[in-house]
Formats: C-alpha cells, structure tokens, sequence
C-alpha cells in the first residue's frame, strides 16, 4: 500500500489499464435458485412423525411468526405426551433465526436449502405455510440448517439427586431422596420450556408449568398456590407419584424429563407449613351450605373429595377403620419413600379446612351404611385396594405365606410379626419392591444381613415396578430373578415352610391378550425361603356394604360400575378411588375431585329445586 | 397597532434556495435526507433530516428475550451485521458472567473482518459511485458476495448471519471452509491491484475526493468522530488495538493512518484495512485449526434465563467506528435498557452537516459516502 500516496495525483491513464477485463465474462447471479450452503437458513422443514405439537417453537419465536394448527387426525394422546398440533409459519413475519430450530424439544423442526417463493397478489395467503418433511413446494431441496449438538438450546440433563448410598439407607427406615437445594431447584425448573404436556397428561391436570415457573422465580408460595388448584396430597405427589407428567415432558423427547416431581417436593418441604395451610384455604367459601357429606376411608381419594366438599361451604366427615389417615400411602408405602411426617402435613392441611376424621370406626361394624345414608344427604367410598390378592398355588394357605399389603400395615403401625431371615417375594410391582425392600431394612436391623428373592412373571424390562425402584432394590442386595412364574410352596417334613418352587416364563398374555401364563416346566428352580410374600396384586373388601345394597349396585368385573361423576347406580353413593381406577395416587386424587364436584352439582340441584 | 410588533418579511436572496436531497436519492446512502441550503451550488447549511428508518430497536429489545435480540441487532447496521452480534453478545457475556471459549472467540474474529471487508468493499464502491464511476461499485458489489457466500457456508445467512449467541456461537466451520476463504482472501488480494489503477491512483478519482469535506483532528475528536474517520486526521486509534477484545491482542495487524483528513483520505484508510483484514483472517485460519472446541459454554434454556442485575458498556471497532452497546439488566428475562453507541450517528448528524456546509452540491453524496455513515443504524 505505500505505492499510494495521498500528495501523488495519480494518473488518468491509469483506469485504462482495466479495459483488459473487457473482453472477460462479467459476473453475473443466475436468476435460476442455485444450490444453498448445508447450513442455509431457508424455509422450515418439519418431520410430522417426530413433533409432538408443543409449540415450543411458537414460544422462542422472535416475530410471533409461528402459529400452532390443530391437524385432525393426527395422534392425540395426553399420556404420551403427543398433541395434534405442528406449526404453521407465517412468512410475512419470519426472520429465519433458526432458534425455533435450536430450542425444539425433539429435534422435529429444521431449516432447508429452499429459498424462493414468489406469489401473485391473490396468493398472498401462500406465505402462510404448514411446514412438512417434502418442503414448502413438495420439492425437497435438501436439509439446511437442522439439530446440532452446537447450537442445541435445550438443557437435555436433570440435576442430580442426593440420594443416601445403599449400604446406609439398609439400615434404616429414613428418606432416601434427599430433595434439591435451592441453587438445583432453580436450575432444574429453568429446563422447563412451558409446552404443557405434563398438565395435559397428569390426571389431576396439575398446573406443573406455573409451579415450575414459580419456583424459578423464586416465588414458592405462589408454587404452593399453584399446587394446591389441583392437589392437596401434594406433599405426598412430591415423592411417590407415579409421574406421568415426567413421561409426557417434552425435554425427555431426547434427554431427561424436567424433574417435576422433586420440584413440587422442593417447593412444599420449603414452604412454611402455617403458610401452606393458609393457602391453602384460600378460596374456601365463606357460607355453610348445611349440607353433609360422609366419606368413607382417609385415603388421598377420600380426603380429596372431602378437602374440595369443605372448600365448598359442605359439612364432611371422614370414616376411617384405623387410627390415622392416610390410607395406602400411609399403609402401603414405606417410610424410606414417603416419611410420614410429611403425609401429615398434607392431612393437617385438609382437616384446616374443616373436614372432620373419625378414627377407628369401621363402616358396617360400628356405623351401616343405611345409617350414613339416612343421615348424610351423599356418601362416598373410598375404600382403597386393602386385600392382597393370592397365586392361589398349592401350600399357598400355609401360615407363612403372607400378602404384601398386610404385612406393609403391620410394618407402618409396628405391630411385631415374625420376621423371615429369608423371605421369597412374588411380584414385579411397586409393591413388591416396596415389601421387599422393608423386609430388607428389618432383616438388616435384627439379623445384620439381607436375604430378600423377588420372583416375578415379567421379564426385567417389562417390570409394572419403577425402574428407579428395581435399581435401588437391587443395590440394597435384593435379589431379582425375573420371568419366574410360581409353582408351588414348599413344605418342610416337619409342616413348615421351606421355600418356593418355580418355573420358567415363557409367555404371560395369549394372542387375545389375556392373562394366561405358560411356563418351561423343564427350568425348574427351588427359592429357600421360611417366608413367602405375595405382592400379585389387591382388591378391595366391599363387606362393609353389607348384601342388600351389594346387591342393589351394579358391579362391572368385581368393580363398581361409576359414571363419569363417580356415581355408583344408587343416587346418594358415590365411589372414588383405587378402587375404582386401580392403585395410583395422583389418579385417586383426580377421582376425588371428580366425586366432589359430582356431589356438589347435586346437593346445590337438589336445594335449588327445594328453593 | 404599534410599529414594533411588526416583523418585516425578509425574502431569501433570490439566489439562496433550500432543497431536499433525500431521503430518496442515488446519493444519499439508504433513506436518509439532508435539507440542503444552496447559494448557486454552494452549501450555505445543511440540516440532517433522518428518522425515514426508524425501527425502534432499542425499545423492542425491552420486550424481548436476551436471546431473542440476537435476530434484531444485525438489522442496526445492515452493511456491517456482525459487530452488531458480537458486541451484543459480549456484553450479556459480560453482565451474565460468561466466557465465549477460545474457539468461538476466534471464530468471532474471523466473522468481524469478513464483515468488515465486505463493509469497506462496499463503502468505496458507493464513493466511487457518487464521483460518477460505476464500476468499482460493481465490482466491489460482486467480490462482496464472494465474502457473502462465505457466511452462508459459515452462519446460514449471507446478510443477517445471527451467528453468535451468548456464550460462543452456533456453528463451527464447514469442511474445507478455511481452504475457501484463503482463496476468496487470495482473489481479493489480487484485485487490489484493480482497484487501485480503477479509484486509487485514477487522476480523476484523486482530484475530485482530495481537499473534500475536511476534518481536522480537533475537530474530529470534539465531534465524537471514530473508526476510518478519525484515523483519517492522522490519529491512530483503533479498539481493537487500544482496548482489545476477544483474542486481537494475539493478532498482529497495523492501524493505517492518514493525515488530510479529507474524502480521499478517508477512502484511502479503509482501502487499506483491506489489507490489514486480509492480514487478520490469514492469521485466524492459520491458527483455528489447533484451537480445540467447544464453541460455546453453556447456558441456561432461553425462555427462563434472568440475567443478574447489572449493567455494561461493551465497544468492538466496527468498519465504521466504534460501536458500543451500553445494557442494563435489572435481573430480568429481558433487557431492561440497550442503548447502541453508533459510530453513524456522530457522522451522519453532526460531522456530515458541519462538513457539507461551505462545500459544492456535486460533493455532498461523496462527503457522506465518504464518512460511510450508515442511516438504518442512525435510526435505529
């Protein structure tokens, strides 16, 4: 550059020098598209089979470009987490950022290398456009800018959990998870992109996203608020829920799912209780209805309906055979999943309400139900799934053979029962886990060492049970031996048990898909065992009914045939619960609201009709 | 009615006329006007008249997403997009507490002088242009899109590459991109030659540009002048040096000065940052392959990301000066201020009135091109 001088004039022969580009071929920009770079930011590409409609990319989008579009036809399910949605991209508005891109959840949506579009004034609706795989013409240009684990925006992994180590928690009945700490808390409820899909696919429809969002704002009493719209057990759904939300989560689409259930655990453990009860009882109405509703059985079915019924101005009062409540979560699930201070707390919350507990009366021994029904103005039962169900396999009446459910009982009300230096469990559920494990912590305490066998039909990628819990089973020294169906109990000369005698899996449904196992006779194997537990599966005991209104009801396979308020066939009786849907928390939860609004529409009918 | 409320008409000289040179003119850059007083084809005084591309930049970023301001700042300066990015991203960087990685930070280099040629490529063509010679606009016009065609590969964009991101950016390199854009660097070197026979030591290019529009160094620096403009007037003062960011201390490169202060001169600095640039991306490419990923740290999901409370004043040399984003974050998901420091907007304004005026019609498109004033980033 020093060759220009600014006092030097230059020349005008100079330029002239150029003419020798004169005869050369200009440069000039074809006017056909040429092929765009591998990177191009053109128009969207969407893989239909991949998206899942949660408009996550509607949210990231600067221009408000994107519109979701209900696809009729389409998969539409809740609890797998799929809606009927994709986006629609206005192009009067598009910048073509590619955050949409950066940010999406499955990975579904991408840029390609197609980048001209021209329309007549009368198309002008053309540059409205529903992005599929072919592209926006049905021509496919190739794949632009797409998924890079580079420019990936979503935060694919969870928090880590303090968990106490196997060879601690054995010992002992205490707490497992040791929850999140505030730095984790915020951190884990930032993962959350807002899609909904937990709120859509947990059925009490918890308002998961605003909590999430709460927490990360710090605001953990708006959390709490947000909680208890849809659930009073919520202390209770913080640690043993069965978490669909989590299966629905968008982020787990290529990662790990937003921790929701050890988010709403942390907002509730960090929420003064005094607090938690107030806000709980905001909303409660301010008038008596002098209405009044007996419920029968304080389980989280139970004492859901009897928490909305009391919110709503109605007297209720809970029947419970036991002398506290709590129900299967309290009688069930062991102490190491859900300390039962913390059951308490969430039963405190719904007695501020106002709702009374009975303790040890049992319905058809203290009170009949013609009583209650004489007296209440509407009735539910909330019995829960108390009886264990038996393989009903030779020996197994032997004294020793016990149900998981009874024992679970015995355990939380610490009644002594003879421990087994060697229990044999049947099952491949939560219960199963969960008997096997307590045996285990109590076979650790009195005896020093651990010989728990679980045996169950399944094999281990098809177990009903957690697979959190099978790994902590399993670490804790449990021994698994999967599709492994029960023949036989065996007994000693001497009468008593000596172990359980087992074949081989080889199917458990026939081709129409009913239970019917079949077995290797030939792989035989022996368990030793001076106990046998069976954890196959519960149902409830309906005794309590009494004959003449079991046989007034409808029943449906075993079950009470309920509409879709929970009324059973009688007007003043409804039911809710496990023993309606099956075990699962969350779901008797659902079920006692749905009960609850039921008996409210009907008790406000009748006095308007009265009126 | 008394003698002294009355004002007596003055009518102009009949000589003296007002014209609106703009906002729709071939010599006026982009939507811009100036309000021109003339005495026969002398300037008695002009008066800037922006405001035809005014976007609200500053005011939709309060509402908008930290990440989502990164689509909108590369529309500031439409020429020259990629300081925009950087210097918004560094300064998130900065209030957030992160560090882009060596990687990005160079790759960022390599984006800025890439940037900045096509930029100066552009701005003596458009000088050019306004002295009545088209084809260095032209060819400045068709090797900037060979630097185009680079940041398609590189960002997805040719224009708007919104490449960065805080924290890094969003893509390495293609395969082979370094061998490409050593070519491209090779081919433009080549045609310096032709511009220079073309513009530079053209008699008719040198005598219309030199002695036009002249900026002292005082007045320069009184003014706020930056960038090309100021080094122009002799001072070499160059952020990028002087205050520098990303990895530019490990860069070698000189600052070209010169003295007069004029058009010509101004021109003259940006034909020689050229070379300084083509020196820079030499280095990059030379050094980028034993620089290890990743290229950009981690950060949180964008839709619930609150950035500490705090504020920055973040500056990069663009190509034409220096530009400064100052940001306040009060905590927020969102900004809850942005304000761009831009290099156009002291030239465009106040340095293009003060030098218009006493100068000829015929040299106020070449003043302003001169100044490569950019009016979107005026307006904002």
């Amino acid at each position: 550059m020093s060759d220009i001088d600014h006092k030097a004039r230059g020349s005008l022969l100079n330029p002239i020098k150029n003419w020798q580009f004169f005869g050369r071929k200009p440069v000039t920009e074809s006017l056909d598209p040429r092929p765009a770079s591998l990177n191009y930011r053109g128009f969207h590409l969407n893989d239909w089979e991949k998206c899942i409609g949660c408009s996550t990319c509607q949210k990231v989008c600067d221009n408000a470009a994107i519109t979701m579009v209900r696809i009729p036809g389409l998969p539409d399910d809740p609890v797998k987490g799929v809606r009927n949605e994709r986006p629609a991209i206005d192009y009067g508005r598009c910048c073509w950022c590619a955050l949409c891109v950066d940010l999406c959840p499955t990975g579904s949506i991408s840029l390609s290398r197609e980048y001209v579009h021209t329309c007549t004034e009368e198309e002008i609706g053309s540059y409205f456009v529903l992005p599929d795989p072919n592209g926006i013409h049905g021509e496919y240009y190739g794949l632009g800018w797409s998924k890079s684990e580079d420019a990936d925006l979503v935060d694919l992994e969870r928090q880590s959990m303090a968990e106490s180590a196997p060879e601690v928690r054995i010992g002992t009945f205490d707490e497992i998870v040791g929850g999140f700490d505030p730095q984790q808390a915020i951190v884990e409820a930032s993962r959350c992109v807002q899609c909904g899909m937990c709120h859509d696919s947990c059925p009490t429809h918890m308002n998961a996203p605003e909590y999430i969002r709460a927490i990360w704002k710090g605001d953990l009493e708006e959390a709490v608020r947000e909680i208890y719209r849809t659930n009073p057990f919520s202390h209770v759904c913080g640690r043993v829920c069965t978490h669909r939300c989590e299966d629905a989560c968008s982020v787990g689409r290529r990662g790990d799912p937003v921790a929701i259930r050890w988010l709403k655990r942390y907002a509730m453990d960090n929420v003064d209780h005094e607090r938690v009860r107030a806000i709980a009882a905001e909303g409660k109405a301010e008038y008596i209805s002098g209405k009044r509703v007996a419920v029968v059985g304080a389980g989280p079915a139970g004492l859901t309906a009897a928490f909305d019924l009391a919110r709503k101005g109605h007297e209720v009062t809970v029947f419970e055979g036991l002398d506290k409540a709590g129900g299967m979560p309290r009688y069930g699930i062991p102490e190491y999943r859900l300390p039962y201070d913390k059951l308490d707390r969430d039963i405190d919350v719904i007695q501020a309400v106002g709702v009374k507990i009975q303790y040890n009366t049992w319905i058809g021994r203290d009170i009949t139900m013609a009583q209650l029904q004489s007296e209440y103005d509407a009735v539910v039962l909330a019995l829960g799934l108390q009886l264990g169900r038996s393989t009903r396999i030779p020996a197994s009446d032997h004294g020793q053979v016990r149900k998981a459910v009874t024992l679970l009982r015995q355990i939380t009300a610490g009644e002594s029962f003879d421990l087994p230096r060697n229990a044999v469990v049947i099952g491949g559920g939560n219960v199963a886990m969960d008997i096997a494990r307590s045996v285990a912590r109590l076979q650790k305490q009195q005896y020093g060492e651990v010989r728990v066998t679980v045996t169950a039909l399944e094999d281990r990628a098809h177990f009903l049970a957690d697979p959190a819990e099978v790994r902590e089973a399993l670490e804790e020294g449990i021994a698994i031996h999967d599709a492994r169906g029960p023949r036989e109990v065996v007994l000693d000369a001497g009468g008593g048990l000596a172990g359980l005698t087992t074949w081989r899996v080889k199917s458990i449904f026939d081709e129409q898909g009913r239970f019917a196992p079949t077995y290797d006779e030939a792989d035989e194997r022996t368990f030793e065992a001076d106990m046998v537990i069976e954890a196959i599966g519960q149902m409830a005991d309906t005794d309590l009914l009494g004959e003449e209104l079991t046989e007034r009801l409808e029943w449906i396979r075993g079950r009470l045939k309920v509409d879709e308020t929970g009324r059973t066939s009688e007007a003043w009786l409804w039911a809710a619960g496990d023993m309606v849907n099956g075990p699962d928390v969350v779901h008797a939860v659902r079920d006692g609201h749905r009960v609850a609004a039921g008996i409210d529409e009907y008790l406000t009918a009748t006095e308007a009709a009265r009126a | 009615m008394r003698a002294e409320n009355y004002e007596a008409v003055r009518q102009p000289p009949s000589n003296e006329y007002e014209l609106n040179f703009g906002p729709n003119h071939p010599g006026i850059e982009g939507n811009y006007a100036l309000k021109v007083k003339l005495h026969g084809d002398q300037v008695v005084a002009a008066r800037a008249d922006g405001g035809y591309l005014h976007r609200g930049f500053e005011k939709l970023m309060e509402g908008r997403l930290w990440i989502q301001n990164l689509a909108l700042v590369p529309r500031i300066c439409v020429p020259d997009p990629a300081p925009m990015e950087v210097c918004y991203s560094v300064g998130i960087e900065d209030i957030g507490g992160l560090e882009a990685p060596e990687r990005a930070q160079w790759l960022r280099v390599l984006q800025l002088e890439l940037s900045r040629m096509a930029s100066h490529l552009f701005a003596f063509g458009g000088h050019a242009a306004t002295t009545g010679m088209y084809s260095p606009m032209f060819w400045g016009f068709a090797d900037r899109d060979l630097i185009l065609d680079l940041f398609e590969e590189l960002t997805g964009g040719r224009v708007y590459h919104i490449y960065n991101i805080p924290g890094g950016v969003r893509r390495d390199i293609p395969e082979g991109f370094l061998d490409r854009v050593t070519s491209v660097m090779d081919y433009i070197e080549s045609r310096l030659s032709d511009y220079d026979n073309l513009l530079f030591t053209n008699q008719v290019f040198v005598d219309r540009a030199r002695g036009v529009g002249t900026l002292n160094q005082q007045q320069a620096l009184e003014w706020g002048v930056t960038g090309p403009n100021l080094r122009a007037t002799g001072l070499a003062f160059d952020v990028r040096r002087d205050d520098p960011y990303l990895v530019y201390d490990q860069i070698e490169f000189d600052v070209p000065t010169e003295q007069a202060g004029d058009a010509w001169a101004r021109t003259l600095v940006r034909r020689k940052e050229l070379v300084e640039s083509i020196r820079i991306v030499r280095q990059v490419v030379e050094r980028l392959p034993s620089i290890p990923g990743p290229i950009r740290c981690p950060i949180p999901n964008p839709l619930a990301w609150n950035l500490p409370a705090g504020e920055t004043y973040t500056r990069v040399e663009s190509s034409k000066g220096e530009l400064a984003y100052y940001i306040v974050s009060n905590g927020g998901d969102k900004p809850y201020r942005v304000h761009v420091r831009g290099p156009s907007a002291t030239h465009a304004v106040q340095v293009l009135e003060n030098l218009a005026r006493g100068s000829r019609l015929e040299d106020v498109a070449q003043i302003m091109f001169s100044l490569d004033a950019c009016p979107p980033e005026v307006d904002r």
